[in-house]
């Protein structure tokens, strides 16, 4: 049994009483998280909640050998000892919270803004800018590598492709990259700040949209905290169709990696066939609701449509209509010696560096750390039908592609086996609104790794708090440490083999 | 080299052969609004109440009317109506060239995408090079997108590409409500582009700003930042509303 230190523990999508969360001392906060996390729990969230009357921050770290979550609290003041020099992961749960609330890790190797934006507390600003200052993206300190034919190349916002924005600064000797720094936050939204005061009519629309490629696993988490807040679990045939949906997603995604990661390494075949298999996993998600990335399909309490037998007869016909495309389209990669070539001891993350960091999803099972949130913290079906967490060792780019492929073959099954013995019943029922000063957290595995959400909710019900977490929060730094020492044309090829959100990210 | 060729016969040509003929969508598709004020009781609004972005027009004195500029196409609308008179067809050509045709109510003429005017019709027509601009999408927008250059829909044979420079570009494609911190890339990418240019706005977000409208990080939308020339309203819009759109802008449509 996992030592809990000064933590209240719970489980994946449940709630407590937020006077149940322990409030320990600055000091024994801190170094709480940084015993919990030698113990290999890691930090699922660090946040900061508060207004003028002070900061509070939270904790919620998850530990996978014993399922459990646990959450603490301390009180702030203006500042804080930074946990980053012993702690990696909290790097950027560190900035974030001096951004957001204005109290500083005093000591932060690396103290930066994280997305532009103004404080969530008028005036209290962590650098110190004044109001009538403009707040520019990307305007911050890069770390730069001085000496003879070193050189500097910066990329972005807008990139050649059609992707999201963001800004790349490489240090660089020759081709040889000393260092990659990344700058985000030009798709911040400030969902966030947004969300206090709610939930309300658009709050649903905002968590579908928060990382619109990653619909379903937002929505889950999003479904899962209001479920817990509402003391209510959902029909059968709901949560068949949500892990159906969650699945799909999966399937498109990774379906759409595999064909960019060989259209990197310029071996069309795959890259066209894949980016045509991609679409058919998309429509079998419309086939479901309409819409190719699931929007409206899953609600509180259940979900917004049900599958009929037809429905489910015709995803199963084109599923397997896919998997022999997608088998085919795939195999010619691993066949392929110029591609393999290519993949083999490119962008290396060690099982040091991912676990210092906390990657999750795909990049970090591809260093071989066996974790998956539908394992290790099972919510909804997943809790009764299990899918295999698979791994690989190498950590490069070519250990992302295969986990991509093995995992995309664990989903077909498993969506065959769910469509094959869909529950009756009904799939929604209806939820009460959440309950008053209550703290519920909720993680699912998206495509891209761990999704984590956290409410806490006022004397009336209405959330003081609302804290998203995307996978690509825990794996830009991965992208970066991936990049050290490689060849600077290998950057789009790494980043395909990552493919980090950038909206999910900057919220 | 032999398996290559193989796959190449398993995976077959699978372009679409829309326009031609007609596109196949899924069945549940959300697509044209279909409004019948008939059935309304009076002083109804339960619609106009459901709907978080304000879309809907109803009750005293007003005649029914969506907006498909803010619509992300829901369904809460359709689920708060006991009477059916809001429903969403199959029918995918939303697209508009003036902000106000995307105003759908029973009395107004539905107007699709006029073609561009002669001169740039010329230059356009057979060859549009855009640069697509991401400035708060979600990468849902972008993703559906990016699918045109997929071979299923083979953008490349109308001549419509997606080029890697602003100075390449013959317009912008933006998608996402344009926040704060991406104004200023957006403005200078449509600086960089040359004379004469075009803007289209695609997407809820890029529109009005969609989900994220009156964010106080975002800026609702291209409007008011730059002319637009075409609208094409979704969330995000299906592929096939992107295309018809497009060709329809360039006149491609007319004799289909």
């Amino acid at each position: 049994m996992t030592d809990h230190f000064s933590m209240k523990t719970l489980y994946n999508g449940e709630s407590l009483p937020l006077a149940a969360v322990p409030l320990v001392k600055r000091e024994d906060f801190l170094q709480g998280i940084i015993n919990a996390v030698d113990r290999g729990w890691r930090i699922s969230a660090m946040f900061g909640d508060g207004g003028a009357d002070g900061v509070t921050l939270y904790a919620v770290l998850s530990a996978k050998s014993d399922g459990v979550l646990g959450v603490m609290r301390s009180r702030c003041g203006d500042s804080f000892p930074s946990i980053t020099p012993y702690c990696p992961q909290a790097n950027l749960f560190e900035r974030e919270i001096a951004e957001q609330f204005g109290v500083k890790p005093e000591g932060h190797p690396w103290f930066k803004p994280v997305r532009f934006h103004r404080p969530f507390r008028p005036g209290r600003d962590a650098w110190g800018r004044d109001a009538s200052e403009r707040i520019l993206p990307g305007v911050t300190d890069f770390y730069r590598v001085e000496g003879e034919e070193v050189h500097e190349v910066a990329v972005g916002p807008v990139h050649a492709g059609i992707i999201e924005p963001g800004h790349f600064r490489f240090q660089c000797h020759g081709e040889e990259v000393f260092h990659l720094e990344i700058a985000l936050g030009f798709q911040h939204r400030g969902i966030e700040a947004g969300l206090i005061g709610g939930p309300g009519p658009r709050t649903v629309h905002q968590m579908e949209t928060g990382a619109g490629d990653s619909t379903v696993a937002h929505t889950w988490a999003y479904c899962l905290i209001m479920e817990a807040l509402a003391g209510r679990r959902i029909p059968a045939k709901g949560e068949v169709i949500r892990a159906i949906a969650l699945e799909l997603e999966r399937l498109a995604n990774h379906t759409g990696d595999l064909g960019a990661i060989a259209g990197d390494t310029g071996y069309l075949p795959t890259s066209s066939y894949c980016g045509r298999i991609r679409g058919d996993f998309l429509n079998m998600s419309a086939v479901l609701c309409g819409s190719r990335f699931s929007r409206g399909l899953l609600r509180p309490g259940g979900t917004g449509f049900d599958c009929s037998l037809k429905q489910a007869d015709d995803l199963l016909k084109r599923l397997a209509a896919g998997r022999a495309d997608l088998f085919n389209a795939v195999d010619l990669i691993w066949t392929t010696p110029s591609v393999m070539g290519r993949l083999e001891n490119t962008g290396t993350v060690s099982i040091g560096t991912a676990t210092e960091l906390a990657l999750t999803g795909p990049a970090a099972r591809a260093c071989g750390m066996a974790m998956d949130v539908r394992q290790d913290f099972p919510y909804g079906i997943y809790q009764m039908s299990q899918i295999p967490v698979v791994t690989a060792k190498s950590g490069d780019v070519y250990a992302r592609t295969l986990v991509r492929w093995l995992e995309a073959d664990k989903s077909l099954d498993f969506v065959e086996e769910q469509l094959r013995q869909l529950p009756g019943g009904p799939h929604r029922a209806q939820i009460a609104p959440p309950a008053a000063e209550r703290i519920a957290v909720a993680l699912t595995e998206g495509w891209r790794g761990e999704v984590c959400h956290v409410a806490i909710t006022d004397e009336v019900g209405r959330f003081s708090r609302y804290k998203i977490v995307d996978p690509s929060f825990h794996n830009w730094p991965g992208l970066a440490m991936a990049l050290r020492g490689q060849q600077i044309s290998d950057f789009p090829l790494c980043n395909k083999s990552f493919n980090l959100s950038y909206c999910g990210f900057d919220l | 080299m032999f398996k290559a060729i193989l796959a190449r016969i398993h995976q077959k040509h699978r372009t679409i052969k829309y326009p031609a003929e007609p596109a196949v969508l899924p069945e549940l598709l959300r697509g044209y609004p279909l409004l019948n004020p008939d059935a309304c009781p009076e002083e109804c609004r339960l619609c106009a109440d459901a709907c978080p972005f304000g879309a809907i027009e109803a009750g005293t004195g007003k005649e029914l009317s969506l907006d498909m500029g803010k619509c992300l196409f829901c369904t809460e609308c359709t689920g708060a109506c006991p009477q059916g008179a809001i429903a969403f067809s199959c029918d995918e050509k939303l697209a508009a060239n003036r902000r106000e045709d995307l105003l759908v109510s029973p009395g107004c003429e539905r107007r699709l995408v006029q073609a561009l005017e002669a001169r740039m019709r010329s230059l356009f027509g057979r060859s549009l090079k855009l640069r697509e601009v991401s400035a708060g999408g979600c990468n849902a927008c972008e993703a559906d997108v990016n699918v045109l250059s997929t071979v299923g829909f083979d953008l490349g044979r109308f001549g419509i590409q997606f080029v890697a420079s602003p100075r390449h570009a013959d317009g912008i494609f933006v998608t996402g409500p344009v926040t704060e911190n991406m104004r200023e890339a957006l403005l200078k990418t449509y600086e960089a582009v040359p004379e004469p240019k075009i803007v289209i706005a695609s997407g809820a977000c890029a529109i009005n700003g969609g989900p994220f409208i009156d964010s106080p990080e975002a800026h609702n939308g291209v409007d008011g930042l730059l002319p637009v020339d075409l609208y094409i309203p979704g969330c995000p819009p299906h592929p096939i509303t992107v295309l018809d759109g497009l060709l329809r802008l360039l006149g491609r449509m007319e004799e289909k």
